[in-house]
């Protein structure tokens, strides 16, 4: 069959402008068929997120209810929000809690991938121990977290007691709350970089661990000339993951101190929050978005390019 | 000679660890099965006496739970089929076939991850209300229909998939479509797996949204039912409890018996980077 069909003369050369317009119509075909793949969920995150996040820069430049006609206040905001000491001490809680959760959630992700990681027994126990308080809300964590760490008759205190340590306010004081927060989302959310490490650890060429451990390298040595090195590109993703996981932080706020004592909880996205759903200041939260928009957008092209530079592809 | 032990030191530093990690979600299980006199008692008590069912009986009285369990059930339904449609489409899209402005397209997506949701909230917030979903539990579901983050996680399992398969089915005389639904899908199964936990995590989870869409406590999902109740009865321990349990006690079931394939996926599909 092939043969015959093969060995079928054609009748007639195509002419040339009937190739051009048919490639042409094979292109539209292959556009056609690609967005028909990509269209609906490409419409529905742009359409839900590019397209309000333009809106916002227009409600930015307003001062706006959300009910009245808004004012229009050109870079007013903006210019107001340098000024604006609410905002600048909330920009140093996010920062502060980005600084201790980052580097916190990295480390803490490598060292439980690599216990996990062993052949031992209960390791499955272990596994399923450290994942589970990722799955819980962060909105039953915080609830949860508000139980134990309460200074009359929360378990955190209670071991304190026992150990013959002085009692802790930890979310009613001004002075502990962020850190007692940031401890909290670490154990929340420490899973996810647990697992992503559990991924990149078994990915590893084993010959690589071999041939170093029969030219006489310690397993120290492997982990910290093989292992980490090779973990590099992960721990951009990481970094960025974790960047935008700390500063867009909420939920644990809400149903812990609600930005207190004293303001020592408030964060940029809570502060946007109470300025556009709680004081219907719709055009300064905006603008106040809008800069931490820019700041986590800057931080991520940042380790991006520095991590392109060193010849380490992120994505 | 070396002696092979049974015990290895890594327990010594796991052990230790699990419990924290798992105590607290322990102690919200038996607080939640004690009475308000128990759980104010000093020194702090951590077994209940027996098991008491008040928390949960004056929950189910004093508050809509069931109803906000039945709309958050709907939600992440939604959000998981539509997810797992939609995305896994767009990621085949994105990873195997070539159009006009695939790369921009898919810049945008990927970006929109940066953009803070308070942000989005507002005009969001407006949109919804010329349309009049705004306090509806649908209100809550649309924005989970799709997210970046499937479609990345998506097209990052598709380019690891050897693409010979799909160019066999093509020359077969396979349509695009045909290709992808009958061979390229069920290979991504684990894939698909991964997507579907994650989706169901977080819009089970989520709290902000809905929190500000819907404000008729008939239409809460569980999260934001659960919020409300803490901000008016903060004393009431055991209720408090036992919503965290029914709130949080699905999707730990649900994570239990997934885990495995979860984890693999992981592996799998690169993610990692």
């Amino acid at each position: 069959m092939s043969i015959t069909f093969a060995a079928t003369p054609r009748t007639r050369p195509p002419d040339t402008t009937a190739r051009a317009r048919s490639r042409r119509g094979r292109a539209l075909r292959r556009n056609l068929t690609g967005w028909g793949f990509a269209a609906p969920a490409t419409a529905l995150v742009i359409g839900l997120s590019i397209f309000p996040a333009v809106w916002a820069f227009f409600i930015s430049r307003t001062r706006w209810n959300g009910i009245s006609a808004a004012r229009p206040l050109g870079w007013d905001n903006y210019r107001n929000l340098v000024q604006d000491p609410d905002a600048a001490a909330a920009a140093q809680h996010t920062l502060l809690l980005t600084v201790l959760f980052v580097p916190g959630s990295i480390l803490l992700g490598i060292l439980l991938a690599v216990a996990l990681n062993q052949k031992i027994r209960l390791i499955g126990f272990y596994r399923t121990c450290i994942f589970v308080p990722y799955v819980a809300s962060a909105a039953a964590t915080g609830i949860l977290a508000s139980f134990v760490f309460n200074p009359q008759f929360g378990a955190a205190n209670e071991a304190l007691r026992r150990l013959g340590l002085p009692q802790q306010g930890f979310l009613e004081d001004p002075g502990q709350a962020l850190l007692v927060i940031c401890l909290i989302a670490l154990w929340g959310e420490v899973g996810f970089c647990t697992v992503i490490y559990l991924a990149a650890l078994q990915d590893i060429p084993r010959e690589l661990v071999e041939a170093a451990t029969v030219d006489g390298a310690s397993r120290l040595r492997v982990f910290f000339h093989i292992t980490l090195p090779e973990l590099r590109p992960v721990t951009v993703f990481t970094a960025i993951w974790q960047t935008i996981t700390a500063m867009q932080l909420f939920d644990l706020i809400w149903t812990t101190t609600r930005g207190g004592p004293m303001n020592s909880t408030q964060t940029i996205v809570y502060y946007i929050y109470e300025l556009a759903f709680q004081t219907q200041r719709l055009g300064y939260g905006a603008a106040l978005a809008y800069l931490l928009f820019a700041v986590t957008m800057l931080l991520t092209l940042g380790v991006l390019f520095y991590s392109r530079r060193n010849g380490r592809e992120a994505f | 000679m070396r002696w092979r032990l049974p015990f290895s030191p890594w327990h010594l530093l796991l052990m230790p660890l699990a419990l924290i990690f798992v105590l607290p979600l322990v102690q919200m299980v038996l607080t939640s099965f004690m009475t308000s006199a128990e759980i104010n008692q000093f020194p702090p008590q951590y077994l209940p006496t027996s098991l008491h069912v008040e928390g949960y009986r004056h929950l189910l009285q004093e508050t809509p739970i069931l109803r906000w369990f039945a709309n958050t059930v709907l939600v992440s339904a939604v959000a998981v089929v539509s997810h797992l449609v939609l995305c896994s489409l767009a990621g085949y899209g994105f990873a195997r076939l070539k159009f006009a402005g695939r790369g921009l397209a898919f810049v945008a997506i990927v970006a929109t991850v940066m953009i803070p949701i308070q942000l989005l909230m507002i005009p969001t917030y407006l949109m919804f209300a010329q349309i009049g979903l705004v306090d509806t539990v649908a209100a809550a579901a649309v924005p989970w229909l799709a997210s970046a983050f499937g479609i990345f996680l998506m097209r990052q399992f598709f380019l690891g998939l050897p693409v010979e398969l799909e160019e066999a089915a093509t020359l077969d005389g396979c349509s695009t479509f045909r290709t992808f639904r009958s061979i390229v899908l069920p290979l991504a199964r684990p894939a698909l797996a991964t997507l579907a936990i994650f989706t169901l995590l977080s819009s089970w989870n989520d709290l902000l949204w809905p929190l500000v869409a819907i404000s008729d406590d008939t239409k809460f999902t569980l999260q934001v039912g659960l919020a409300s109740f803490q901000g008016t009865r903060r004393t009431e321990w055991s209720q408090l409890m036992a919503g965290n349990v029914i709130a949080t006690l699905p999707l730990i079931i649900a994570f239990l018996v997934a885990q495995r394939r979860f984890i693999a996926t992981m592996t799998f599909t690169g993610l990692k980077g």
